[in-house]
């Protein structure tokens, strides 16, 4: 799965799309392979502020958990509530109905990678 | 060499594989500056010997079963069946580990699962874990879950009708973490004083405790003290000390209740000086992932036959570190088989027949000292309240009435001189369906002629 | 590769072998007047008969839980190499001494009078444990090694107060078991984790760094480290910390690593708990119960739990009087029961006995460390103790991790070693033998170790497909952690 040139990356391999004012999150296709099976997303709620780089909320595997980082700070819009019971879209389509939280984003994002150069960045991660 | 240790040829034979003349060799990583000499300790004992030195241990202590025993506070007497034992004894259930690798441990994980059954349909409760240490610790872990969920509130409403020992557990807990633990005492007839419960359990408090039967063996309003509870927000915890109650009493399941925790003692584990008993844990399912303690679930294998399995293991230390619901790891996994093993045993029958004979039990005591007329040095603290199968009987001497009666092989309660100066003086009662008529009349005719 | 062929029964919940009107309990005859409930309880604060509790007969209950124990792997069937663990062999005298009448129902509420038998035990025990560690007294109050973790974060914590001291910090090293940094929080700190060093030990520089913040309440170190390396500088650590007003907690874990060879109190510890279920040989029970005594440092002594067991002529008594103390851990005075089994164990031993443990552990461990080291990868190649940590990167180049080598040892008829653990080594295998058994069954381990590897290289998919001879094949664990079934229930009509 080619990652999508529509939106940025941030290093913690969380994904952010873009869109008037609005930011959807989800995490990469390499970030789900590495956690396995997500188990369970603990995610906030509408509302909640958020600053670039802070703890969004958890994703957990059976055996690990992660923690979820904004790529771009701002109020939380909502939450995807469908993970409640399919978790497994987190696995299954993590750029499409596996997205995690929609934002309203305050400012510019900064210190994120367009799709090219995330794609560099996990070559020589893997080194 | 040593019965429990491999033999000289087997240390020849390995010292030889890994290249080492000693076994001293392989301890040069260990620098002289912290190295002992021999240890300060008798030489090694045969079985024999260790059999006499523990008989001898054994024989300076009186045995509660060569008594007449009336003694609860927290630790029940209640007749085991011989099978329950027997079965604890097998190696494969007591020499086990933590089932971490569940194609070889179904027996334990499925004896677990069990277990979270029994205490979901003995508390009302949805969701139970696999165990906790004790009363007193499983109290405490419902107060901090109950800080999880509702972290801007610092107080804690307790019951002063808790058992003495789990408040004194509690408040060791609570101050490291900036809790506040508020008591409402109980009020003139041995319950908890609702009016001042309503008044204690404001927007601040976080989890407001209840105790019952509470530690005067009072049953307690739980409908009324829950809604307290529910109606500021707060979460509602009953704590259980004696659990057989369950079979005759409605639990907190029943009314709302966030918690029902407590000691399952009284379902066949020996009382064992203190230990190790039994804490469980039943909680809602929407408070699921703030349960602390081991989780059994059901699941499938690849060939689709049901199996067990421990589950939702990021809430636990070992994964989540500083962050985890609990710091547990071990937990009390064979006293939780003990007490499977026996709520099998009694069944759906069993449980309630204790439950009648045990409170059966008390009312005849409790019928005997009343009988006893004004003039009586014994009288019940609570003569109104009801209770299950232990009482407070005030007396002026407990710890000198109670140490005659002992001259008579009658262990006729426990004195409240034993929990400091702030309870009534007197001795708690408690009996149950071990307790027989003979050794009732022994006791009210012991307290007749002695107090 | 031993085959094993057993009659095994499919067996349900115990509810499900349910069927009205089996009981599998009589109880004496009641010979007082059966009460009338309605007379002596309010109506609203009762309860009716519970109904899907099952009725089943004492013979259901002893198939039932008879089949079930066959399916369980354990101590008494053959090694259990867990590392950390400590899965020795569990002695059955001390399960009749703790049997015996006079210990079996004692109450704990008798008056002391009655209980010198039971508090003469709990103090042997207590000397006992002072002779093996060296350090100055032995709180037997909590029941888990956890437990003793945070009993001894809280006297530490009180320590500090008593000076006029907040500090916030305790260092925790990567490499430790994750009750350490749970603890820590529990008793009101904050967690800060330390790296370590390329050979897995102490970062003395790191740790003198954190320290000179003057925030920093204590070390918490497993001596031998979870690698099963001794930490050559652990004296040195402890000077560093004690200069700063510091504490140092031992994590007692491994201490079946050096009983009667060394000992914690000449390492400069201010505490440590001791997992009687690890080195005392109390049995693993499933999952507890255990006990973890804390001994502690004449500085840390003030501040132990209440009650202390004291001896006054000959006369024993338990002392509330303890001004300083920490309080109470947990009801009572401890795992009673576990304490009795250790002793008894300790008596067995003796004190050459238990100097021969620590020897037969370590030897153990660096016999199967030799005998494997050509056959998997040793991340950190530092001298052994009682446990090697071996791990998955040479497997896994055929795909092969240390899930698949423990699923697939299963097969050969045994328990695998611990997996996954210390974080600090990725697809960790640790194995901890421990000192029962001999050169045979050792080698029965290695030998199917070998094979694994082999089939690892020769044929990956039939080791990542194992376990296949075991009760269930592969537990879907994603499944039961998505769609959590925690009980039974019954099904409604």
């Amino acid at each position: 799965m080619a990652n999508p040139s529509d939106r940025l990356y941030a290093k913690s391999h969380e994904w952010a799309q873009l869109k008037g004012g609005e930011a959807t999150i989800g995490i990469t296709q390499y970030a789900q392979e590495q956690l396995g099976d997500v188990v369970f997303v603990e995610l906030p709620a509408a509302g909640k502020q958020v600053a670039a780089g802070g703890v969004l909320g958890n994703i957990e595997s059976v055996k690990a958990v992660s923690e979820l980082f904004a790529p771009v700070g701002g109020e939380v819009i909502a939450a995807n509530g469908e993970l409640e019971a399919h978790p497994e879209l987190v696995n299954q389509d993590p750029y499409g109905k596996g997205w995690l939280v929609r934002l309203k984003a305050a400012g510019t994002p900064e210190g994120l990678m367009d799709a090219a150069a995330y794609e560099k960045f996990l070559a020589e991660e893997s080194h | 060499m040593h019965r429990y240790l491999a033999g000289e040829d087997d240390r020849r034979r390995m010292l030889a594989a890994v290249g080492c003349s000693l076994v001293e060799d392989l301890f040069i990583s260990v620098p002289a500056e912290v190295r002992c000499g021999e240890l300060a300790l008798p030489p090694a004992r045969s079985e024999e010997e260790v059999r006499r030195e523990f008989w001898a241990l054994a024989g300076r202590n009186i045995a509660p079963e060569c008594t007449a025993s009336f003694l609860g506070a927290g630790v029940y007497r209640h007749v085991t069946p011989a099978v329950a034992d027997a079965l604890l004894q097998r190696g494969e259930f007591f020499t086990a580990y933590t089932p971490y690798q569940p194609e070889v441990s179904q027996g334990t994980l499925q004896a677990i699962f069990e277990f979270q059954t029994f205490v979901c349909q003995l508390t009302g409760m949805e969701v139970a874990n696999a165990s906790l240490y004790d009363g007193a610790t499983a109290v405490v872990e419902a107060v901090l879950m109950a800080h999880r969920l509702l972290p801007d509130r610092p107080k804690v409403a307790v019951a002063g009708s808790l058992h003495p020992d789990y408040r004194a557990v509690l408040d060791t807990y609570c101050a490291p973490q900036s809790l506040t633990v508020i008591t409402v005492p109980a009020d003139a007839k041995g319950r908890l004083d609702a009016t001042a419960f309503a008044k204690a359990v404001g927007n601040d408090v976080c989890a407001a405790v209840v105790q019952s039967p509470n530690f005067f063996g009072v049953v307690e309003d739980l409908p009324a003290l829950g809604s307290i509870a529910k109606g500021a927000k707060a979460m509602a915890i009953q704590a259980v000390a004696e659990a057989t109650s369950l079979g005759i009493l409605a639990p907190g399941g029943a009314f709302g209740y966030d918690v029902v925790c407590g000691e399952a003692q009284a379902f066949g584990i020996p009382a064992a000086f203190g230990g190790p008993h039994l804490g469980f844990f039943a909680t809602r399912q929407a408070h699921l992932r703030q349960l602390p303690g081991r989780l059994v679930g059901e699941t499938v294998d690849t060939e689709g036959t049901r199996g067990y399995v421990l589950t939702l293991s990021t809430r636990e230390q070992h994964i989540r570190r500083a962050k985890a619901t609990s710091n547990i790891c071990t937990n009390h996994g064979l006293m939780a088989l003990a007490a499977t093993i026996v709520l099998s045993l009694l069944g759906k029958k069993g449980v309630r027949d204790v439950a009648l004979a045990s409170h059966s039990t008390a009312e005849y005591l409790k019928a005997g000292i009343r009988g006893q007329g004004t003039g009586s040095r014994v009288k019940l603290a609570f003569p109104d309240a009801p209770t299950y199968n232990e009482f407070l009987v005030l007396h002026d001497d407990p710890d000198g009435l109670l140490a005659r009666l002992k001259d008579e092989l009658v262990l006729g309660g426990v004195s409240t001189t034993r929990f400091g100066a702030g309870l009534p003086r007197g001795f708690l009662v408690a009996a149950t369906e071990h307790n027989t008529r003979q050794e009732c009349d022994r006791l009210l005719d012991a307290l007749r002629r002695l107090a | 590769m031993s085959e094993k062929r057993a009659l095994r029964q499919r067996e349900g919940l115990i509810f499900e072998r349910s069927s009205p009107g089996r009981v599998g309990y009589q109880l004496p005859p009641l010979e007082v007047p059966p009460v009338d409930l309605a007379t002596t309880i309010p109506a609203a604060l009762l309860r009716g008969e519970i109904p899907d509790l099952p009725e089943v007969s004492e013979v259901d209950v002893v198939r039932h839980f008879t089949r079930l124990s066959k399916w369980n792997y354990s101590v008494d069937e053959g090694l259990y190499p867990l590392g950390s663990c400590t899965m020795k062999y569990n002695p059955r005298i001390n399960e009749e001494v703790v049997r015996l009448a006079g210990l079996a129902q004692l109450h704990p509420l008798q008056p002391e009078d009655q209980v010198q038998g039971a508090l003469a035990l709990m103090w042997e025990l207590e000397q006992a444990l002072i002779a093996v560690t060296g350090m100055a007294r032995v709180t037997l109050q909590p029941a888990a090694g956890a437990h003793g973790e945070l009993a001894g974060m809280l006297m530490i914590r009180k320590a500090l107060a008593d000076r006029g001291e907040h500090r916030r910090i305790v260092l925790i090293p990567d490499s430790a078991h994750g009750t350490n940094p749970a603890s820590a929080v529990f008793a009101g700190f904050e967690v800060v984790e330390v790296a370590s060093t390329p050979e897995g030990t102490l970062d003395l520089g790191a740790i003198a760094r954190h320290l000179e913040g003057g925030d920093v309440a204590s070390l918490m170190v497993t001596v031998p480290n979870t690698l099963g390396v001794f930490e050559p500088e652990i004296v040195k650590a402890a000077e560093m910390l004690h200069e700063r007003g510091a504490f140092l907690y031992m994590d007692g874990a491994n201490l079946n690593a050096f009983v009667g060879v060394a000992q914690p109190g000449k390492m400069g510890v201010d505490a440590l708990h001791i997992n009687l279920h690890k080195t005392f040989s109390t049995p693993h029970g499933g999952g507890g119960p255990g006990a973890g005594p804390v001994a502690v440092s004449e500085n840390l002594v003030p501040y132990l739990p209440v009650p202390m067991v004291e001896n006054i002529g000959g006369r024993f008594t338990l002392s509330y009087d303890r001004p300083k103390s920490i309080g109470k851990v947990r009801g009572f005075y401890g795992n009673f029961g576990m304490l009795v089994r250790a002793l008894a164990y300790i008596r067995s031993l003796g004190r050459d006995g238990l100097r021969l443990m620590a020897e037969g552990a370590v030897l153990n461990a660096n016999y199967i460390r030799k005998e494997l080291e050509g056959d998997y990868h040793l991340q950190y190649t530092g001298p052994s103790l009682h446990e090697v940590v071996f791990d998955d990167s040479l497997q896994a180049a055929s795909g092969v991790k240390n899930v698949d080598i423990a699923k697939r040892l299963l097969d050969y008829g045994f328990h695998p070693p611990t997996m996954s653990f210390p974080l600090i080594v990725h697809g960790a295998l640790m194995i901890e033998p421990t000192e029962s058994d001999g050169i045979d069954e050792l080698n029965a381990f290695i030998a199917a170790m070998k094979a694994i590897a082999r089939e690892a290289r020769e044929n990956p998919d039939l080791v990542r497909g194992a376990p296949y001879g075991t009760p269930v094949r592969r537990l879907d664990e994603v499944r039961a952690a998505r769609q959590p079934v925690l009980r039974w229930q019954a099904r409604k009509a």
